[in-house]
């Protein structure tokens, strides 16, 4: 009989030490005395990571500590209030926004950097461009098959981020519904959502069949990036610092930093830091595009 | 005056043992309290239409639980499919064929395939496992039900392996000396005489390896594609229970909609797996009640 309840206490222990956790990460990482918190998009991590490098090298005084977990995760902790600076790779939400202002915290945004999404493909897969009228018929399931958009006769597997990513609700929006608000096209359901970048990269690179999508920060040479196209007349552009600022590489987006409030003290000179020319010079570094003309 | 201190001695162990006994019950009863507290009062009318749906699409506000649960039940019946066969294969060598020392060999073996982290297997999973089953398999992609269920039963094995063979090792001797002695081949022993006579031991096993199985989750996140659709055979991808529960607790925002049907899914699991244990034991209780009607 008590081999019964064992589960129930591998079950209860989870909740336990979940419990546990978050009730830590609420009392610990209240802003005042214990260094910056900064949480939010797992796109700008190591960008918000390679700042506060570069910034403690400099102020060795000065405490932040930077986490992942997406857009979604990073702006809930700032309504939360347990967190001087979420990054998003998304703009906050109106429906965000009302959250925050009833427990009291105005949101104010700044544009930190740019990112482009780039859409990749197996190197051995001979389809090079695409439009984006293409990329949504693919990922709404219009389009199965690799020689409808010019390939060999292969199944198309589709891969996304999860749906906490930043990265996923701008594809979404921008890539799928093209941009349009009424839209309700969604992804097809055997879109596999993968749970992170590298997830990503290791299906693109071993499977002829795959399409995925991710920041331009996270490609690597063993992946192959499409030229994408906003009609069918082109012209096909790669992703790359320059198309993305002359804005003719059609998936690009801002990433912004929110802080609870006008940012104060040391907060304050953090954020004058990230748009200073040595800060933007991280961005560019990093696979990301500077804001600075 | 020594006797009463022995006797409050007595009394003191007599309660910790009792109330340590208690706080299962106490613990698994709060859990389940806490579950449909932060669940179903969270729910409007349109909740419960919009949890029947087919279609798992948390930001816009499609909660359908139909793919969620086909897939867990995709993924644990793969798993039990590998591991029952070479779960009992394997107790069965350990306990009746294997010489001595081949068994104080394989014994400790198993358990530390118990110890692997299955982070670790997802690992090797999305390597090198689904790479191979998408080749030879001529799969669309690797990251499907099938790799899934081959890790699972990889981990549901050791639990399987010990319990089952601890419940054979248990048989009494006599009762295979009695069936060789009949003119029963080692075989028939084996499969007619042991194997019924442990086999509430070895239908515990099963449970417990079942159960570790529906509850795994990162590694069933890293090597299942995590498409939340219905699947029609164990090669599609499929989106697990807890997986979806790990991926997006971390997002999800206190008290909203999609806060709340995450905890309904938890409160699934629970109900799932209380069910399948509650099954297991009357079952256990029945065979036992009839096995000692026949032998009194």
């Amino acid at each position: 009989m008590q081999r019964i309840w064992k589960p129930f206490f591998l079950i209860l222990w989870v909740f336990v030490l979940a419990s546990c956790q978050t009730n830590q990460a609420a009392s610990d990482t209240r802003p005042t005395g214990k260094g910056v918190q900064n949480v939010g998009s797992d796109t700008m991590v190591n960008l918000a990571l390679a700042w506060a490098e570069a910034y403690q090298h400099e102020h060795p005084e000065f405490s932040i500590s930077v986490t992942g977990g997406g857009s979604g995760t990073g702006i809930a902790a700032l309504i939360n209030g347990t967190v001087d600076i979420a990054n998003a790779s998304r703009q906050i939400k109106t429906n965000e926004i009302e959250d925050a202002q009833k427990q009291g915290i105005n949101p104010v945004e700044f544009v930190v950097a740019k990112d482009a999404i780039a859409v990749i493909v197996n190197p051995e897969n001979p389809v090079s461009q695409l439009t984006l009228e293409q990329i949504s018929a693919i990922y709404s399931g219009k389009i199965n098959r690799w020689n409808e958009v010019g390939g060999e006769d292969r199944p198309i597997v589709r891969l996304s981020r999860e749906t906490n990513s930043g990265t996923h609700t701008y594809f979404l929006e921008q890539v799928l519904r093209l941009g349009q608000k009424g839209d309700k096209t969604l992804f097809s359901t055997d879109t596999l959502l993968m749970p992170s970048s590298e997830g990503i990269g290791m299906e693109v690179i071993q499977n002829p069949n795959a399409i995925g999508y991710d920041g331009l920060g996270y490609v690597t040479p063993e992946m192959k990036v499409i030229a994408v196209a906003k009609t069918a007349q082109g012209p096909y552009i790669l992703p790359s610092v320059e198309t993305v600022n002359d804005h003719t590489y059609p998936i690009a987006r801002d990433l912004y930093m929110y802080t609870a409030g006008e940012p104060i003290g040391e907060v304050k000179t953090y954020m004058e830091y990230i748009a200073s020319a040595e800060a933007q010079a991280i961005v560019e570094k990093l696979g990301f595009v500077p804001i600075l003309p | 005056m020594p006797q009463q201190t022995e006797q409050w001695r007595e009394m003191l162990i007599n309660w910790l043992i009792k109330i340590s006994g208690y706080s299962a019950i106490v613990f698994v009863t709060l859990i389940f309290f806490f579950l449909i507290r932060e669940s179903l009062p969270g729910f409007s009318p349109e909740t419960f239409s919009r949890l029947a749906g087919s279609r798992w699409y948390p930001i816009e506000q499609y909660y359908g639980l139909a793919p969620l649960i086909a897939g867990s039940i995709m993924v644990t019946l793969g798993a039990a499919l590998v591991a029952i066969p070479l779960g009992l294969g394997t107790a069965i060598f350990i306990a009746e064929i294997a010489p001595r020392w081949v068994r104080e060999i394989l014994k400790p073996l198993v358990e530390i395939l118990a110890g692997l982290p299955s982070v670790v297997l997802g690992f090797l999973g999305i390597l090198s496992l689904s790479p191979w089953v998408r080749e030879t398999m001529n799969l669309p992609t690797g990251l499907t039900a099938f790799s899934g269920s081959l890790l699972l039963g990889m981990t549901s094995l050791p639990t399987i392996v010990s319990v089952a063979e601890d419940a054979l090792d248990a048989v009494p001797r006599s009762y295979r000396d009695a069936s060789l002695a009949l003119g029963a081949t080692e075989l028939q022993t084996i499969f007619l005489v042991t194997l019924p006579a442990a086999r509430s031991g070895v239908f515990t096993a099963v449970m417990l390896g079942l159960g570790r199985a529906i509850g795994e989750t990162i590694m069933v996140m890293m090597v299942t594609g995590n498409a939340a659709m219905i699947p029609n055979s164990l090669f599609s991808p499929v989106r697990t229970m807890t997986a979806t529960i790990a991926a997006e607790m971390g997002e999800v925002a206190k008290g909203s909609e999609h806060y709340h049907v995450l905890f309904l899914i938890g409160l699934t699991l629970f109900v799932i797996s209380l069910l399948v244990n509650l099954t297991a034991s009357s079952v256990i209780m029945r065979q036992q009640k009839r096995a000692e009607r026949v032998l009194s």
